[in-house]
């Protein structure tokens, strides 16, 4: 069985997922990876919700949008024609770098969703737990298949200034396909594998 | 001199778009293994359906491009100063074109350059040989891939690595360990055993351009291929690091000479993606492989 999520998404069906679920997401959500959080963390939570007046439009409408909403950690393979954007590649990328901000994003902006590759650490467990979110894995390197899923750009922030793959796109999905693999009731099938192949690894070297 | 330009945008192309067969097949296989409606399986058949999509569609089958490393290989009389030209060139148009993300980025400010060039940016290698025509071998190595690349210096006491093929196959398969799904797997491992730190870097690369499935000469060195093989199967890490049967295509190992005073282990890990791809230039005509 497929669990279909439209953002927003609501707590109850967070906690209705478990990890090796599959999940199809539709909606608007937002591309951000080491720059966009990096930034988001300065400029919008450590500032207490008081950014300057330069970064204020912006963060009024991730306020919004991401109140329920979905951070995928993707940077795109895009091409503009007739004055629009469009995704030509757009599998996820490394989430683990973004394990020191991640935390702090689901819970200021009550984030339910987070979508990249190769799982997060404990920190990102545990706000998971805490606030009703999840870890998404899309598969690595699938660039065509899952840009053909975005229907539609919305619109790009920071483009200028994070260059194409570091730029929040604002984007329409429909039937994005990923696997649970860290749910909101402490489980990560990330923490399981590491930990199986650690003993494995142990038996193959010992003596 | 003839300009290559042209030739070296479709070589990008290709590389970017189309999955070599050997590699195709090896996720086709690996596919077999895993148990039906597994999420090892499920992503494998995601893999197999984006590389078709890719072929057919003329797109990149990642977003991440990666570093473009060129080795070229050239006959007596070519100037190297002008490919290099025409490789940056045809680099910026590759990228205009969509077949390449920008992905050279200022390594202090973060400021991407917008055409894939910059300082030391494509890799270009340049190997005078002996031939009448042009060979260029073109990798494009992603950034999750190059991250989860290791060095280690034997001995290598918590491994209890010794100087001998018994501690390449103990850190081997630490690197394995360490990499998780994180590299994309089920990947495929370059081996360099000896050099210098950077030598011994780029030889592990360069193995990555052999046909997956091709042993070593060196009988030795091909019984440590087959066994770290299996052995980095069976740590279980499977396809995107969900577990399952297959975390490594293969592994291809080569050795150099050394220091008496160094022994270095260099893994460089491909992700599934592993898009290499060649062309030979013979007077006017040009093949790709």
């Amino acid at each position: 069985m497929i669990h279909k999520l439209t953002v927003p998404i609501s707590d109850e069906a967070i906690r209705a997922l478990r990890v090796g679920d599959q999940v199809e997401i539709s909606g608007v959500i937002f591309t951000a990876r080491d720059a966009a959080h990096k930034y988001m963390v300065e400029q919008f939570i450590k500032t207490g919700g008081n950014p300057p007046e330069s970064e204020r439009a912006l963060y009024e409408l991730l306020k919004e949008k991401l109140n329920g909403g979905v951070i995928y950690h993707c940077g795109p393979v895009v091409v503009r024609e007739d004055g629009k954007w469009r995704f030509v590649a757009a599998g996820p990328t490394t989430s683990i770098r973004e394990e020191v901000y991640q935390d702090l994003v689901i819970e200021h902006f009550n984030v339910k969703a987070v979508i990249g590759k190769g799982g997060m650490g404990p920190r990102t467990l545990a706000a998971c737990q805490k606030f009703a979110a999840v870890y998404l894995h899309a598969v690595g390197g699938a660039g065509t298949l899952i840009a053909e899923r975005v229907v539609e750009v919305e619109d790009v922030h920071k483009l200028k200034e994070f260059g194409v793959p570091e730029a929040f796109w604002q984007i329409r999905v429909e039937g994005f396909p990923a696997v649970v693999t860290m749910d909101s009731h402490g489980n990560s099938i990330h923490a399981q594998v590491a930990a199986q192949s650690e003993a494995r690894l142990k038996a193959l070297v010992a003596a | 001199m003839q300009d290559l330009t042209e030739a070296i945008v479709e070589l990008i192309r290709r590389t970017s778009t189309d999955l070599p067969a050997d590699v195709e097949q090896a996720l086709r296989e690996a596919r077999e293994r895993e148990a039906p409606g597994s999420a090892a399986q499920g992503a494998l058949d995601t893999i197999l359906l984006n590389t078709e999509m890719s072929r057919r569609l003329s797109r990149p089958i990642c977003q991440d491009t990666g570093t473009p490393i060129f080795e070229v290989y050239y006959p007596e009389g070519w100037s190297t100063r002008k490919l290099a030209e025409q490789i940056r060139r045809a680099v910026a148009i590759a990228t205009e074109r969509a077949y390449l993300r920008p992905n050279a980025v200022d390594a202090i400010s973060g400021e991407n350059s917008g055409d894939n060039t910059g300082v030391e940016f494509p890799t270009i290698h340049f190997h005078e040989w002996d031939r009448d025509e042009l060979k260029v071998d073109l990798m494009l190595k992603g950034g999750g891939c190059e991250n989860v690349g290791a060095q280690y210096s034997l001995p290598y006491a918590p491994l209890k690595a010794g100087r001998d093929l018994e501690g390449v196959r103990r850190v081997v398969l630490d690197a394995v360990h360490q990499a998780q799904g994180q590299g994309c797997a089920p990947g495929v491992l370059g081996v360099a055993i000896g050099g210098d730190r950077s030598s011994s870097y780029q030889f592990s690369k360069q193995q990555l351009f052999r046909p997956l499935g091709q042993r070593n000469p060196d009988p030795e060195l091909a019984r440590l291929e087959e066994t770290i093989k299996e052995q980095a199967n069976a740590l279980g890490i499977g396809p995107m690091g969900f577990g399952g049967q297959t975390t490594v295509l293969d592994v291809q190992i080569d050795a150099m000479h050394r220091l008496p005073a160094s022994f270095f282990v260099s893994v460089s890990y491909m992700c599934w993606a592993n898009r290499r791809r060649s062309m030979t230039v013979r007077g006017d005509q040009v093949v790709y492989g």
